[in-house]
Formats: structure tokens, sequence, C-alpha cells
């Protein structure tokens, strides 16, 4: 049986250290062989406004948030009301406040049980200079059984670039805390893991592109993508890669072309305002076969939207944002530890197929941090795309577009000999040349769709698990949701077939109608508004079942609880 | 690598025909860069023409070196991103004066000031030709012959000079198509200088400003040497009248990004991996 989770929520202002605290409790409990996820919640801007550090601690890897909260520390009460939509309380729920503070009309409401601490004091006592994130993290370390040494070396591990008395305050601050026994009664999941692994989604697509050679990034920053690109600019300098800071988006994309056409496996990441700016030229990359990776690490949308929340809306402009005929490759990293595979896929297959190809992640795995086992890798046997023909060579007739069975052509990179060519966002004919012609439009439309439609992607297209008479379907970050959802489907005896789809575009139909075989309800699990998904698969796949939406638009998370609950009503309505 | 030694300015254009109108100035800059390369004895396979979009951005295609020709303004972030990720290269970028300073101008603003070390070549015919003849940011502003702006733009043109120098630009030159010889010249010295070149090339649009012809009448060769004080250079470029070619201002200043200083560790790839790893620390049995 399953573990019962144990979640809490830390909330504070902006700044005040909330998600460090998180963070380092969740290290430290990674450290006793727990496992948890720890999602960051923001107001509209990640500096200033309110932060939540969102703790999920759980006996397996299938990370949704958490829906309900067992314990609220409120180090101020002031900016709780703006995550009362995600944080939700219930009868046995304990909060850990300011004695004498104004607790909040919809806190009250669900009745929680009050633990009053005075933590300022608890935090003058321990350190002049001390800070409130610190006491709370010793409180829960003892709660949870973390050891106070652990978490003291982490914490100056964490520090390690602030000076000395900073770094003194913490620790005093940890260790005076620690002491402070909580008369709260909570079910502790046990910590028997033997996950090793501890990062954030867009530390995993960082990690994933440079394990499949990207040695050039172009970067402007945006939430809540840059921190990618912050990892990857340490990462580069350690392999050897080159990171710009771009001037736009525009530019991020153009230079991340240019690096590729060079030859050099070249990567940038935005979100839904930077893709937006970014389409023009990825439709460049496409005309001109110029192999580049976009990540698009999705927020609420349209316009600035709620930069700082997830959401699954990004999908149609992936999919449609580039214009003319414009075949390219789309996928979505299914959970953090997926980050690492699918980055890497995407890369690998956008070298090889020469076009573009762009990874949707969005704010929730992305931002969120895990502990997880060893991610999977990806490291594709690829047959040689053609090589340099030695004829062609000394005949000096490299044709850089020659429309062969596959499609694929052979890329030179310049300084080869004799292979000159100019890419080209023109039409242009086998040689490059550019061309109006209907024939050559139409020999080399054919050609750049042929190698993504006759291109085997194999078995990785979807995570497909159980059978049964329902099918859920999704993609991306959902996955953990409709997994979940189905699990629950199953306790009450409905069997449940879920199906995660990694690989978006190009469509893999036969498989996915295959897969959905014997099924006869389809519910398409997504978290948009206007049901993004259900109506492309619509558009592609003759479905033989009942096909139903389950579109949920940001910022809240999906709830598994709801999309079974749906399941369950339709399943009944139908008998 | 081809033996370049004994090519001649011919030997670097390509097969393909030129498109432009019969006297546009642009011919007369693409024979420059082919002067320019054999001067140079620039090895083709290791050089890469870049642009964006219009009429002049379509040279790439002619030069008998590696080209990339992609979307209009983008032709500097394209090159930055190539010559930062392959250092080997020889970059040349061109494009108009639309091209440049009006949809790329926030790149053009932003490759001064980053100073990466390739060439850019700004064809500027104070027009936007390719789209027939509407004004550019550079267009007179009484220049009336557009029906999109039937009273001129109204509106003062860029002094491109003065803007590359205000964002940092280490070399500025300009040229002019009625004089190819100086022209080459220039460009053989941008390619050699190591760092961001920015060769202003007024280069005649007859089709759609017929009153260029005017040109070679006002254009003045620079007798003195370049400045190297940016006050000076920012007293010529503000005032004088745009017509003034040579090489106008240098400056010694290191190109980025700086060389590598190490080269990564056989086992780096795998450190950064095993950095997310949860450290055993003192508390695991």
């Amino acid at each position: 049986m399953h573990t019962r989770p144990l979640s809490i929520a830390i909330t504070g202002a902006g700044g005040a250290g909330v998600i460090s605290c998180g963070e380092l409790l969740l290290q430290g409990w990674a450290r006793q062989g727990g496992l948890g996820l720890l999602r960051k919640a923001y107001g509209p801007q990640i500096r200033g406004g309110e932060a939540a550090a969102l703790l999920k601690l759980t006996g397996s890897e299938r990370y949704t948030a958490a829906t309900q909260y067992d314990l609220i520390v409120a180090l101020d009460w002031d900016n709780f009301s703006r995550f009362e939509d995600e944080i939700q309380l219930g009868p046995d729920s304990w909060v850990l406040c300011e004695p004498g503070a104004n607790i909040p009309v919809s806190v009250a409401a669900a009745n929680p049980r009050l633990l009053q601490l005075d933590m300022a004091e608890l935090t003058a006592t321990a350190h002049p200079d001390g800070r409130v994130n610190m006491v709370v993290l010793g409180i829960l370390g003892t709660l949870l059984g973390v050891p106070t040494d652990s978490l003291c070396e982490l914490a100056g591990k964490k520090l390690r670039g602030k000076p000395q008395s900073y770094r003194d305050a913490a620790l005093a601050c940890i260790e005076h805390a620690s002491k402070t026994a909580l008369e709260c009664h909570l079910q502790v999941p046990a910590c028997d893991s033997t996950a090793l692994c501890y990062l954030s989604g867009n530390q995993a697509v960082g990690l994933g592109a440079l394990e499949a050679g990207v040695r050039f990034v172009a970067a402007y920053p945006i939430t809540p993508a840059s921190d990618v690109l912050e990892w990857m600019a340490g990462g580069l300098e350690r392999v050897g890669g080159k990171l710009v800071q771009a001037e736009d988006e525009l530019a991020a994309i153009n230079m991340t072309i240019g690096a590729a056409f060079g030859g050099v496996p070249a990567l940038t990441a935005t979100s839904g305002p930077g893709l937006a700016l970014m389409t023009e030229s990825i439709g460049l990359a496409v005309a001109s076969e110029t192999p580049v990776t976009v990540i698009n690490v999705m927020r609420g949308g349209p316009s600035t939207g709620i930069p700082t929340k997830s959401e699954q809306s990004d999908l149609n402009i992936a999919l449609y944002g580039l214009h003319g005929d414009a075949p390219h490759l789309v996928f979505a990293a299914l959970d953090i530890a997926d980050c690492v595979f699918t980055t890497s896929w995407a890369v690998q297959l956008a070298q090889h197929l020469q076009t573009a190809a762009i990874v949707l992640s969005d704010q929730f795995i992305g931002q969120s941090t895990a502990v997880i086992s060893e991610p999977r890798r990806c490291r594709m046997q690829l047959a040689a795309t053609a090589s340099a023909d030695p004829e062609e060579i000394a005949s000096d007739s490299y044709q850089r577009y020659l429309p062969t069975d596959s499609g694929v052509s052979s890329l030179a990179i310049p300084g080869e000999t004799n292979r000159r060519y100019t890419a080209d966002g023109l039409e242009h004919n086998a040689l490059g040349t550019p061309s109006a012609s209907q024939s050559d439009h139409l020999q080399q439309l054919d050609k750049r769709q042929r190698k993504l439609s006759d291109f085997d992607f194999g078995g990785d297209w979807a995570e497909i698990a159980g059978s049964g008479e329902l099918a859920l379907i999704c993609f991306g970050s959902c996955s953990a949701a409709i997994n979940e959802a189905a699990d629950l489907l199953r306790e009450r005896d409905i069997a449940t077939r879920s199906i995660s789809l990694r690989l978006l575009a190009p469509l893999q139909v036969a498989d996915l109608s295959h897969a959905l075989a014997g099924c006869e309800q389809v519910i398409v699990v997504e978290q948009n508004h206007g049901a993004q998904l259900l109506h492309y698969l619509q558009g592609h796949i003759n479905f033989q079942q009942a096909v139903h939406s389950y579109a949920m638009p940001g910022p809240v998370p999906l709830d598994p609880a709801n999309i079974a609950q749906r399941a369950l009503e339709l399943m009944n309505h139908d008998r | 690598m081809t033996d370049s030694a004994k090519l001649k300015a011919r030997d670097y254009k390509s097969a393909v025909k030129p498109i432009w109108c019969p006297g546009c100035g642009h011919f007369s800059v693409f024979n420059a860069i082919t002067k320019a390369m054999a001067a140079l004895a620039i090895d083709k396979d290791d050089t890469v023409m870049v642009s964006g979009i219009g009429c002049s951005s379509r040279l790439p295609a002619y030069v008998d070196s590696y080209g990339f020709h992609g979307v209009h303004g983008r032709g500097l972030a394209v090159g930055q991103g190539l010559k930062v990720a392959r250092p080997d290269l020889t970059v040349l970028v061109m494009g108009g004066d639309g091209d440049g300073f009006s949809i790329g101008g926030n790149h053009f603003i932003h490759a001064c000031r980053r100073n990466v070390n390739l060439t850019y070549i700004a064809m500027d015919n104070e027009v936007y030709g390719m789209t027939k003849g509407q004004a550019s940011p550079t267009t007179p502003i009484d220049w009336d012959h557009s029906t999109l702006t039937p009273h001129g733009p109204g509106v003062r043109p860029f002094k491109p000079a003065a803007l590359a120098l205000a964002a940092g630009a280490p070399w500025i030159a300009r040229a002019y198509s009625g004089n190819p010889n100086q022209m080459a010249q220039l460009i053989a010295a941008a390619v050699e200088f190591p760092g961001f070149s920015f060769l202003h090339v007024m280069s005649q649009c007859i089709t759609f400003c017929p009153e260029q012809t005017d040109w070679k009448k006002i254009v003045h060769e620079r007798a003195e040497p370049a400045l190297s004080d940016a006050d000076q250079a920012a007293k010529l470029f503000l005032h004088e009248d745009g017509f003034e070619t040579g090489l106008l201002y240098s400056e010694q200043r290191a190109s980025w990004p700086p060389a590598a200083v190490e080269t990564p560790s056989d086992g780096a790839m795998d450190a950064l991996a095993a950095s997310f790893r949860v450290s055993t620390g003192v508390t695991r049995q």
C-alpha cells in the first residue's frame, strides 16, 4: 500500500527565505532516505511580494502537487491570503504561527489546530542577527527527525558565499530552534528510499542538454525559464561550451541558429512571451534545416499572464505557431526526472533530423525540486547522416538540400573543404539557390515533411500504464496526476489505462490509436482552458471511443481526485 | 582548406547571378568584398557571409564561401552566435539600412557594445528597395517619393556612425559604392581588425532614389588618420554631412568573448551529473 504523504507549506514575504528553508529541509530529508517534492509558489513577481515553499514528503517518486496541507507554517499572515486557492486546509491540519496574530478568515473556517509559538522571540534569543526562516528549519527538522548537524552542514554549504557572521547566525538559529518540540502529531512517511538525486526540472533540462552535446546557449532572462539558463552558464563553462546573454529573444534564437549552422549543438530556453517572439526564426531553422532546440517552460498566459505559475497553455503555439508549412518536433517532459531524458532526446533528434525541436516543460516541474532515482538517460544510436561524398567534393557539386529518400541530406559544416553552400530561409533548390518555382517548393516541402513523417521514433513517444475500458490521455507534467487518478479509479474497480504523451509532433497516430484499442471512453486531461490537446488529437485521430475533455487552466495544479471524480461520473452515467 | 594564394577576386564569386537592378550600388560592394578576399587570400572554406533580408542581404549567395541568409534584421545575431561558437571562422555580416537600423536596430546597438570579432557591412541606400521604395531610418526628412509617406518621413534620419560610437563600436569606417577600390581596402582592414568592425557603405539605389547619383559630387575622403578619441569622434559624427569616407574611428579594445583559459577535463560531464547526487553528509549510515 502506498504511504500517506505529508504536506507542509511554509509561507512568508518574498525574500524572507521560506524557499531556502524548504530546500534545506528537503535536502536533509533526502539524506535520511526520504522522498519528497518542493514546489515553489510565488506572487506575480519572483522578488518581493509573497512566496511559499510547498513540501510534499512521500513514499513514492510519483510527484503530484499536494492538494491539502497537514501543516502550515506562516511566517506572517499578510502574505498568506494570496495563496488561499493553492493551500487548502482541513480539520486535521495544523497551523504554526506567531501568538496573537490575526488568523485569516479562510484559515479559521477550516478549523485547523493552532500551534502558537513566538518564533520572533526564539530567533532573537538564538542570535541577534538571526532570521526566522532558519528557526523554522530547526523546528521542522526536529519534527521530521532530520538531525540538526545535518541541517547545519547543509545550511553552511548553501551560505558559503556569505559573511561568517551570517553563517554563524543561521547555524545558531537552527540549533536553538531544534530544541523546540512542537505539540503536534504528524504521521511522517518512512525513509527507506535509495533515490540519490536532488534536482529541479530546469536543472534536469540543462543536464540532459549538456549530456546530449549542447555546447552553445543564447539566453534572455524570463520567468520561469531563467534558471535553465543560469544553471547552463556554469555547466557550459565546465564542459567547454559558450553562453551568450542576448539582447532579446529574437537575438537569442538567431544566435542559437548561428552557432548551430557552425556545427555546434545549440539551445535556447524561454517561456510563452519569448517563444512568441522566436517563432519567425524557428521557421527559419525549419526552412534552412538548421538543428536547434528551444526549451519552453510554460506559465500562465496569454500576454504577461501569470508569469510565476504553471499552465500548459502553450501547446497551440508550439504546434502551430510557425507560419507556412513548417514541420518540426514538439516534445513534452513528463516529470522532473524525465526532463533529462526528453531534452536529451530532443537535442539528438533535432541534430539528426536537421530541424527545430521545441520542448515543453512548465513552471510546476521546472521550478520544483524533487528527490529522485538516477534519471533515465537517452543515448541514441543513430545511423550517421549521409556523410560527405568524395566525388561531390572533388567535383564541387555538393547539394545541401538534396531530396534524399529519408528527406535528411548531408549537412556541411563551415570549414569543410569544397562543401560551401548558403543556408537559406528563402525557398531554394537542392543546391540551396533561392527559387520561387513550384517544383522546387514542392520538392523541398515534401523533403522537410518526409524526414519527420518517415522517421521511426520508437517506443518513447509516450509512457503507457495499465489497461481497461477507460483511457486517460495527457501530455507533459500532467502525467503524475493522471497516473494517480488511475490508481484511485482502480480502487473503485474501474480499470484505467494512462497515456502520457512525450512526443507531440509528429503525432504518432498509429501508435496512439493502437494504444487506445479496447478502451471505450477517453478523457483528455490538460492544464489549460481551451482544451488544446483534445482539439489537436481530434484533428489527427479517428477515435473509436467516446472522447471527453478535462481541461483546467492553472495556476492551481491539477488534482488527481477531481480527475478521478470526473471519470467516475462519466463511467457511472455510462452504465 | 583550399589553396587561396593564387585566387583572384572573380574566383570568390559563386555561380549564382545577382538579382539587383542595373546601376545598383551593391554590385560595387560585391566586387569590393571579393577583391578584399583575394587581397587577404581568405580561405573560402573558413569564411561565412551572413545576412538578413533585403536587396543587399542577397549577397551571401553570390560569394563562393559558406553563407547564411536568415530573416529580416537578425543577421548580426546569427553572425555573433556563429563567431562565438566557432572563433576559428572569419565572419562577415551584411545587410541594408532597413534591416540593420530599423527592424534589426537593437541587434546593431548590442553588436557594437558586445564587440565580437566580426565585420558588419551596412549597405545604406536610404530606402527599402525590395519592397519598392519606402522610407528607411536613414531617409532624408523631406524625401517625398514614397506613397507610404507622401509628405516625407517627417522625422530626422539616424546617424549610423554616431549611433555605433555611442553604443561602443571600436572600429567605424565609411565607403561609397562609387569608389570600390577604397571600399575593398576598408573591407580588408575591417576583416583584419580584431574586434567588431562597422563599415557603413553609401550604396546608391538609382531605381527608387535617382537623386543619389549626385552622391559622387558630395563624397569626400578623409584626409587625416582615423580618430581614436571618442570625444572627437562624437563631434565628427554628430556634425559631419555623412559623406566623409575612409577609416573614421579606431580604438584598441579587447573583443568578446575572451579565449577560453582552460580546456575542460574528461570527467567534467560526469562531475556535473554527480553534483545532483544527495551528499551522504555526516548522518547517513
